[in-house]
């Protein structure tokens, strides 16, 4: 139980101190990959400070709702988060929940913000809105039926069991059905962080945003909660991505050796997937929105095929 | 025990009189409306307490199990006797026929102020009060004449209240679509009892239970599709809905959360009653039809209800989506019977059942909210709606909360049941080899789907409704709804928060039910950490505590307290106008209206919804400065359409020829009459 309480600590600090790194890192390396010298990878931490320190405007409009919400965001995010495998094969919140509670967290978050997109009365919030719950919706079957297939072969929905049953004997990288799972939740990943085929991070034109359509009115404090849980969730679903299909080198014991050995792997997991991010950012343009379910549906065929190819390839 | 055993019998029989008084009370104080309205609502609540506090008793002490059916009345003509029996299943739907009853009679003494003046009020009581009687009643009877009886009551009560307000053409075309679809199901169910009462040769529930041994296959197999049209007529599986988004809607508010939470879930009973208790081990291609239809009654329900802005009716097709979680449930339960699996099939039937009643608890309490949203606006439109939560506070939170845990996002009852759902559908993967197990990730994928599209539809609902500006004069003079409203929908609110929270302790008033049905007692494997966690089967498999979410989730609301000391204790805040792109202020034309919300998925399910649209401009120089714009735009009712009208074109083609046997001759009649005494002679020659 102790070790529990420090675990989460552990976690909750890594998970808060990395997320902005990882924005940080996809925004530089982009700039890079485009011939631009870009922002420092630290700025998404000066952005923060700088926006905690702001005062702030609510619309007069607005109600409870408006405010409550980056708080329920962030909160959502954070407890997601802790229901992952990070550093070693048990996530402190294993027993409160796993996939379909993490599932279930950051669409609770969501729902709070597709809210708080319309509760200022502008037009563009409302946008915002309507999008993000479309586009969320189509790619929900997706995410979970490639949770799925990694829960079956494990026969547990418990994220810490499912690291640990991958890594144990069962373990197959080259397992078919696994790898198109993992292609269906990289594709998902894509689109539940706002990556480029599916909306634009850098950009504030009204025709084209998605996310930050509905995070316009934001301002100050508020607007610091609201981009670093959209960095904290950017950062969960990688470290689910990453961590459910290569469980590699997580810290089996409490040995601060093993600790630094998992922390070392699990940045450099992180480093490669990100790069992995920013390659498709770079080299493929924005989809039209119409043309974003046709996606999202390839993503669902994917993990629909890598189920079947368990019926197939493994009959028990 | 036996003291409390006595009391349970007596409260349960008290409840049946208290609704028997008020639908008289009702009717002999026409004239007084005030007292009628305290006198019969009043009677309504006192017995619906009285109820689920007997039902509780008997499923918490396990006296169900043991309990015998007994006269309710003497009898007078042979077979038709009123036998009653308080079972394990009676029991369980009878918690949530008196819990919701409870709550809508508290709320429905404040609501029918809307109508004094223009509708009779003791009529309305009367009415309610004979309809929860009838419903309360389709639970306990314990014969198949008895049961067919308070079937038909409830149907009729049903079909008077639905008319009640019956000046509407909309109205009156609704009350006699249900009409009809509802005695297209009774006709079913009889030919199906006829059937058992074949085989077992009384009508008697005790003596079908061993009827099944008997039959033949193909009579189980007909018993079984009778049953499945029979009871999901009333249920409202795809395709037999198309009453309830017309008819849920018309009715009186209260009377709509009843029809939503309580009425169709009497198919649900019925369901359970004959293909768990009746039929017997059923083969697999029952589950599966079982299953496939919950799969898409929910997603079909939940893009049906996307399209909707009038609230009522999206509220209705959110029961067809919530009827279909709960027969995937049921559906999944009957392939584990068949696969020999009681454990799973326990399993199964818990998500099912307790999803039963959490939809009872928020589809009513959403239904409430959207009547006290319509007795303050006098409008079901959403597109006139807006800003309701500065004005209506109370209920917007109440509405609010109803809308999370319907779409099953933690920490509320929604996502506890969908959540034992999922799980038994991932172990039925494991558990069986054919190939009808793809089925169970499949639906539990398209599970998902319902889920997320519920959740934009609630973001549609509440956001249209409740926030930003109000779009009509009507919701800018809104007012809170009055007291016993408000105490209604807490009553609701709370049981959401209470049935999210502690799940574990309503699971241990399953344990009779499981053990009647499936032979199994779960309780004791679902929770883990002292009923703490809730676990499937297996810990291994994965667990959820949803009050341990709620624990955490408090204690991280330190980091944005400290960070606030540390950084940001100095900072303002401006309360200012949202910014208009530089224009002169906000009108409310200019947000997002709740056609606009859901275009984006009308664009992508336009191959089922086809939709039209027309637009009409009139302008003096150029098209983009026009005077007045005219903007229609609806889906197709593609049931209603392809299925519906043809049939009604081929019934009255066909009355069309009958027409002329029927000329108006009493010779021709005559000779009608002889040759069928002759036809019918040489038949029984």
């Amino acid at each position: 139980m102790k070790l529990d309480i420090i675990g989460l600590l552990v976690q909750t600090a890594l998970l808060l101190l990395l997320a902005p790194l990882v924005t940080g890192l996809i925004r530089n390396w982009k700039a890079k990959l485009q011939n631009r010298r870009g922002p420092r990878v630290w700025q998404p931490y000066f952005d923060l400070v700088k926006c905690l320190r702001k005062d702030m405007v609510i619309s007069e409009h607005a109600s409870w709702i408006f405010s409550a919400t980056p708080y329920v965001l962030f909160t959502t995010a954070v407890l997601a988060g802790l229901m992952v495998p990070m550093l070693n094969t048990h996530a402190p919140l294993s027993l409160f929940g796993g996939a379909l509670a993490l599932v279930g967290l950051l669409a609770l978050g969501r729902f709070f913000l597709a809210l708080a997109g319309l509760d200022p009365a502008s037009a563009f919030g409302g946008m915002g809105s309507s999008r993000e719950m479309t586009l969320s919706a189509i790619a929900e079957p997706a995410l979970m039926l490639s949770i799925f297939t990694v829960a079956i072969t494990a026969g547990s929905t418990n994220l810490s069991h499912i690291v640990q049953s991958v890594e144990g004997t069962t373990w197959k990288l080259l397992n078919p059905a696994h790898g198109l799972a993992l292609a269906a939740l990289f594709i998902v990943l894509l689109a539940e962080t706002g990556r480029i085929p599916v909306d634009n991070p850098a950009t504030h034109l009204e025709l084209t945003m998605i996310h930050e359509a509905m995070v316009l009115e934001f301002s100050g404090r508020h607007l610091a909660f609201i981009e670093w849980s959209a960095s904290l969730k950017q950062l969960v679903l990688m470290t689910l991505l990453v961590n459910i299909f290569f469980p590699i080198g997580l810290a089996l014991e409490w040995s601060p050796a093993a600790l630094a050995i998992a922390l070392a792997v699990f940045v450099l997991k992180l480093l490669l997937l990100s790069a992995a991010v920013v390659l498709v950012e770079t080299t493929n343009a924005k989809l039209r929105l119409f043309r974003v379910p046709d996606l999202l549906s390839a993503a669902f065929v994917l993990a629909a095929l890598a189920l079947l190819s368990m019926f197939v390839f493994k009959p028990s | 025990m036996q003291i409390v055993d006595n009391l349970s019998a007596a409260l349960l029989n008290l409840s049946l009189l208290g609704y028997g008084i008020g639908a008289v009370a009702g009717l002999l104080f026409l004239r007084a409306r005030r007292f009628a309205n305290l006198f019969t609502f009043g009677c309504a609540s006192l017995a619906a307490l009285c109820g689920v506090v007997s039902c509780v008793v008997s499923l918490a002490t396990g006296a169900a199990a043991a309990n015998q059916s007994f006269e309710l009345l003497p009898s007078l003509i042979p077979y038709l006797r009123f036998t009653a029996r308080l079972d394990p299943l009676g029991a369980f739907f009878g918690v949530v026929v008196s819990l919701l009853a409870l709550a809508l009679s508290i709320y429905s003494l404040g609501y029918a102020h809307g109508f004094f003046g223009r509708k009779n009020v003791g009529v309305l009581g009367a009415l309610f009060n004979m309809l929860l009687l009838a419903t309360t009643l389709v639970c306990l009877a314990d014969n198949a004449f008895f049961f067919l009886i308070a079937w038909e009551v409830m149907a009729l009560t049903a079909f008077c209240l639905v008319s009640f307000e019956h000046e509407d053409t909309e109205t009156r075309k609704a009350g006699v679509l249900y009409f009809v679809m509802s005695h297209i199901g009774t006709g079913c169910l009889i030919v199906a009892f006829l059937l058992l009462f074949q085989a077992s040769g009384d009508y008697g529930f005790g003596s079908f239970h061993s009827a099944a041994a008997t039959m033949s296959a193909g009579e189980r197999n007909l018993t079984f599709i009778l049953f499945l049209i029979g009871f999901g007529v009333k249920a409202g599986i795809v395709p037999l809905h198309i009453w309830l988004p017309a008819a849920h809607p018309v009715a009186p508010s209260n009377v709509s959360a009843l029809m939503s939470g309580v009425l169709i879930k009497t198919g649900i009973y019925g369901m359970t009653r004959v293909f768990f208790d009746f039929l017997g081990t059923p083969p697999m291609w029952w589950g599966v039809t079982v299953l496939a239809i919950g799969t898409v009654s929910a997603v079909l329900g939940v893009l049906y209800a996307l399209m909707e802005h009038d609230l009522k009716r999206l509220l209705a097709y959110h029961s067809i989506e919530n009827i279909g979680i709960i027969l995937m449930g049921l559906g999944a339960a009957l392939m584990f019977l068949n696969t020999q699996h009681p454990l799973l099939a326990g399993l199964a039937l818990i998500a099912g059942l307790f999803h039963t009643l959490n939809h009872a608890v928020f589809k009513g309490l959403l239904f409430l909210g959207a009547g006290a949203v319509l007795h303050a606006t006098h409008t079901r439109n959403m597109e006139e709606l807006g800003g309701l939560i500065k004005r209506m506070p109370a209920t917007a939170l109440f509405f609010l909360i109803g809308a999370v845990a319907i779409s099953a996002l933690p920490p509320l009852n929604g996502f506890v049941s969908e959540w034992l759902t999922y799980q038994s559908m991932l172990q039925g993967f494991n558990a069986t080899t054919s190939l009808a197990r793809l089925m169970f990730p499949l639906s539990g994928a398209l599970l998902a789907l319902t889920g997320a599209l519920a959740a934009a539809c609630f973001v549609k609902a509440f956001g249209i409704t409740f926030l930003a500006q109000p779009r009509s004069d009507h919701a800018r003079q809104a007012c809170e709804a009055s007291p016993t409203m408000l105490v209604g929908m807490g009553l609701l609110t709370a049981a959401c928060i209470f049935l999210g929270l502690f799940p574990t302790t309503f699971l241990t008033l399953l344990d009779p039910l499981t053990h009647q049905l499936a032979g199994v007692e779960l309780s004791r494997q679902l929770t883990t950490a002292n009923g703490l966690v809730l676990g499937g089967l297996d810990p291994q498999a994965g667990t959820v505590s949803t009050l341990g979410i709620v624990l955490i989730a408090t204690c991280m609301l330190v980091i944005p307290l400290a960070l606030w000391l540390a950084l940001g204790r100095r900072c303002a805040t401006r309360i200012g106008p949202t910014w208009d792109c530089g224009l002169q202020g906000l009108t409310p034309q200019m947000q997002y209206s709740a056609t606009g919300f859901s275009k984006p998925l009308r664009m992508i399910f336009r191959g089922l919804f086809r939709p039209h649209r027309a637009v009409q401009t009139e302008y003096e120089f150029s098209r983009y400065f026009a005077r007045t714009i005219r903007f229609e735009s609806h889906v197709e009712e593609t049931f209603e359409k392809r299925l519906y009208r043809p049939i009604q074109r081929t019934i009255q083609r066909l009355s069309h020829r009958m027409r002329a046997m029927q000329a108006g001759s009493l010779q021709a009649y005559l000779i009608y009459i002889f040759l069928t005494l002759v036809l019918l002679l040489l038949f029984a020659l």
